[in-house]
């Protein structure tokens, strides 16, 4: 199910939290409510951790990551990376990228299997990506804009991108994403897809300018509907499982 | 420009979204909203006025245009709809595309006007919406109009012009001049009055400007002078009433002239008999002995200011009986002559007595034996001018011709109506001018022939084709030497909407 909140009267709420298949990261010091909609959503299956990124709360936008690890931009602390790496499961890797571009969230956005990359990002992080977040990548525009990471937001059951993306940048997309994607908005009409909203594959959390009509197509395009978070995650303990054994 | 350098281009196909409020599929734009929803979300016109007073003037059928002037308008005319979108506010802040009128009842008072508006909403889109704007029609007077209304004989200036002369040819002249040029036309009031017209105005300076135009065209001098009508010593403020008076010469085109020996002296020996030929806002004098020719302007004749000897009125009518030309033909001031030696009679004393006189004329040109022609009798007048007189040694010639006459000739047309007319100003008259009506007339017929004369006096008047007249069919059969008459080129067709016929009539020609 998708939910409607708001950090603070600003109805962006993917720039202040970031949620993945292992952990949700939001914003600390902001108002208890907005962590609380996180806490209750998914407290008891994934770990909800307060946090700042180099200071700032814009969490969403600096940082990137997937069930297998977690990038951060070169001018975080070491007390935040710190703070991360014992509040994070154990098999997430936590990493710190020396990268020109920093506000990682921006520049990449990925899910457990692909991620799409703002086209100058150095080759050593692209390296970095493939290694801690095990993805494949490729550097990609959406709709004619570099900042892939601003204009669509994907999970492994489905994405929505930039309202203007043509036909056939999207079968493109779709293609190399393997998963189905729509061209859509949030926020009654903002076409900044990742920063109105943030997905992984069993909840969605939206600016509560989100219309009916755009959380309805949300929901059918990441599935959200029949999606429970115990059966993913039963569907990870098996491969798990399989593959300890 | 990527195509230009030979590279592929995937084609792009636009997609559609839904839109982001009714969910109908559309192409995305900047709001990502259909039309129909971004109408209900923004309203543009929000803040542009809806209902606005427009204050009319019902005697002149005026609008105001605030602060303080007031504009002629019709009903549905370029000029009102001009207003009606001044008058509505905050309209700088949207684009105006179009305005068009709704109509309505005339007596209603309401005039609509449907304004269609663009403006930016939303990060960049642009709406365009049309709504109307009711104008509701206030009566309420102007201030002439309400003056006007108070005391309609209310005049601020008063131009008297005047001449001082036994005939009216100059105001004749002058009545056409200002016709053409629509200078009367702020006047409120003209009158004719015994030796001139006076003309009055609701404003000084509409006096001061009919003073400059007369002053462009005839040689005058003016003074002015104001009376003190009433005044606030409170606010400072003084009402005056203005007058001008205007005096034109009274030398007159054809007038001969005893020039005083100082004028004499400083025009070099010119004269001391010479014809005025031709008066704009300076006289033209011409000797007809030695056909030497000077221009006097206002200032100078102002200076030493003189009268004429005698005057068009004393042209006695002689008949040519011999002309041996002495010069060739000369171009002086824009009109020919030649000098001739004549021998010629007065028609009154042919077949009375044998008396001839050899003379010296300037009309050598088209004067031949047999012709007519006018001119001054010295032989016979008594003349007392103080300026003759001071001339001890002069010569007098027995007669001075002046033109050449075509009565003979314009009898046989007599009675006929002219193929053209004049228009007149709207005068009054005192009961004194109207005792001469029948001098008038003739005075009036007088000037028309002249016209017909000299085309150059018609350069400066308009002259409309008359449609009452027929022309006869005797007038194509002509005698020789026609009597001069004003070509059709240079007539105007009198503006006419009513008669549709007429104009069907006019492109057949």
């Amino acid at each position: 199910m998708a939910t409607r909140l708001k950090f603070e009267n600003s109805c962006e709420v993917g720039v202040f939290s970031k949620l993945t298949n292992a952990y949700c990261l939001v914003a600390n010091g902001g108002s208890e409510s907005f962590y609380s909609a996180f806490d209750t959503e998914l407290a008891d299956v994934i770990p909800v951790v307060k946090t700042s990124i180099s200071g700032t709360r814009i969490i969403g936008r600096l940082c990137v990551g997937n069930k297998n690890g977690l990038l951060l931009p070169h001018n975080t602390t070491d007390q935040e990376l710190q703070h991360l790496r014992n509040s994070l499961p154990d098999q997430v890797v936590v990493r710190r990228v020396e990268e020109r571009l920093s506000a990682l969230g921006n520049c990449i956005v990925c899910n457990d299997h692909v991620a799409l990359t703002h086209t100058d990002l150095d080759k050593e992080t692209e390296e970095v990506i493939a290694d801690v977040l095990g993805v494949e990548v490729f550097r990609q525009t959406i709709a004619g804009n570099i900042l892939v990471g601003s204009y669509c937001a994907f999970s492994n059951r489905g994405g929505l991108v930039h309202p203007h993306t043509s036909i056939e940048d999207l079968d493109e997309l779709s293609t190399l994403l393997q998963v189905p994607l729509v061209a859509g908005t949030v926020n009654r009409g903002s076409e900044v897809i990742a920063a109105g909203m943030t997905v992984n594959d069993w909840t969605a959390f939206c600016g509560s300018d989100t219309t009916a009509t755009e959380l309805s197509v949300i929901e059918s395009v990441f599935k959200l509907r029949e999606a429970q978070p115990s059966a993913i995650v039963d569907e990870m303990r098996k491969s798990l499982i399989d593959k300890n054994v | 420009m990527a195509e230009e350098a030979g590279m592929f281009m995937v084609h792009q196909t636009i997609g559609s979204v839904l839109c982001c409020k009714c969910g109908i599929p559309m192409q995305p734009n900047v709001a990502n909203m259909c039309v129909k929803c971004l109408r209900s979300e923004v309203d543009i016109t929000e803040g542009l006025q809806k209902h606005v007073i427009l204050v009319h003037c019902p005697e002149c059928n005026r609008y105001l245009q605030p602060p303080r002037s007031w504009i002629p308008a019709q009903l549905e005319s370029k000029e009102l709809l001009t207003l009606c979108v001044k008058r509505v506010k905050n309209l700088n802040k949207v684009r105006l595309i179009n305005a068009e009128f709704i109509w309505t009842e005339p007596h209603s008072k309401r005039i609509k006007v449907k304004l269609t508006v663009q403006k930016e909403v939303m990060n960049g889109a642009i709406i365009e919406q049309s709504y109307v704007v009711e104008y509701v029609q206030q009566e309420h007077m102007c201030e002439s109009c309400s003056r006007i209304q108070a005391n309609p004989d209310q005049w601020v200036a008063a131009v008297q012009l005047r001449q001082h002369v036994s005939h009216r040819r100059t105001f004749f002249y002058l009545e056409q001049l200002i016709l053409k040029h629509g200078a009367a036309a702020a006047s409120i009031k003209i009158k004719q009055l015994d030796q001139g017209i006076d003309f009055f105005f609701s404003n000084r300076s509409h006096g001061i400007k009919f003073v400059e135009f007369v002053g462009k065209v005839a040689p005058i001098r003016s003074r002015s002078d104001k009376q003190l009508v009433s005044h606030d010593s409170k606010s400072n403020n003084y009402n005056y009433k203005y007058t001008f008076s205007v005096e034109i010469s009274p030398i007159c085109r054809e007038d001969l002239i005893c020039l005083p020996p100082k004028v004499v002296v400083s025009l070099g020996n010119l004269g001391p008999l010479v014809i005025c030929t031709k008066v704009t806002n300076n006289i033209a004098l011409l000797d007809p002995f030695t056909l030497r020719h000077c221009f006097l302007d206002a200032d100078q004749y102002w200076r030493t200011s003189f009268k004429s000897l005698l005057t068009s009125r004393q042209l006695v009518e002689y008949i040519v009986l011999d002309i041996e030309t002495v010069s060739h033909e000369v171009n002086i001031g824009g009109s020919r002559y030649a000098l001739a030696d004549a021998q010629v009679a007065r028609v009154s004393d042919f077949g009375k007595n044998d008396t001839i006189f050899s003379i010296r004329t300037h009309l050598g040109h088209i004067l031949s034996p047999g012709d007519y022609a006018l001119g001054y009798d010295l032989y016979g007048t008594n003349s007392n001018d103080i300026e003759l007189e001071k001339y001890r040694g002069l010569v007098l010639p027995d007669a001075i011709l002046v033109k050449k006459s075509y009565e003979e000739k314009r009898q046989k047309k007599r009675g006929k109506h002219r193929s053209w007319k004049l228009k007149t100003l709207d005068m009054e008259t005192d009961d004194k001018v109207r005792v001469d009506q029948e001098k008038m007339n003739s005075e009036y017929e007088q000037f028309l022939k002249d016209l017909e004369e000299n085309p150059d006096m018609r350069f400066n008047i308009s002259l409309y084709r008359n449609r009452e007249y027929q022309p006869s069919e005797m007038a194509s059969v002509t005698d020789g030497e026609d009597v001069p008459s004003i070509p059709l080129e240079e007539l105007l067709a009198d503006l006419d909407l009513s008669e549709e016929e007429d104009r069907e009539d006019g492109m057949k020609e």
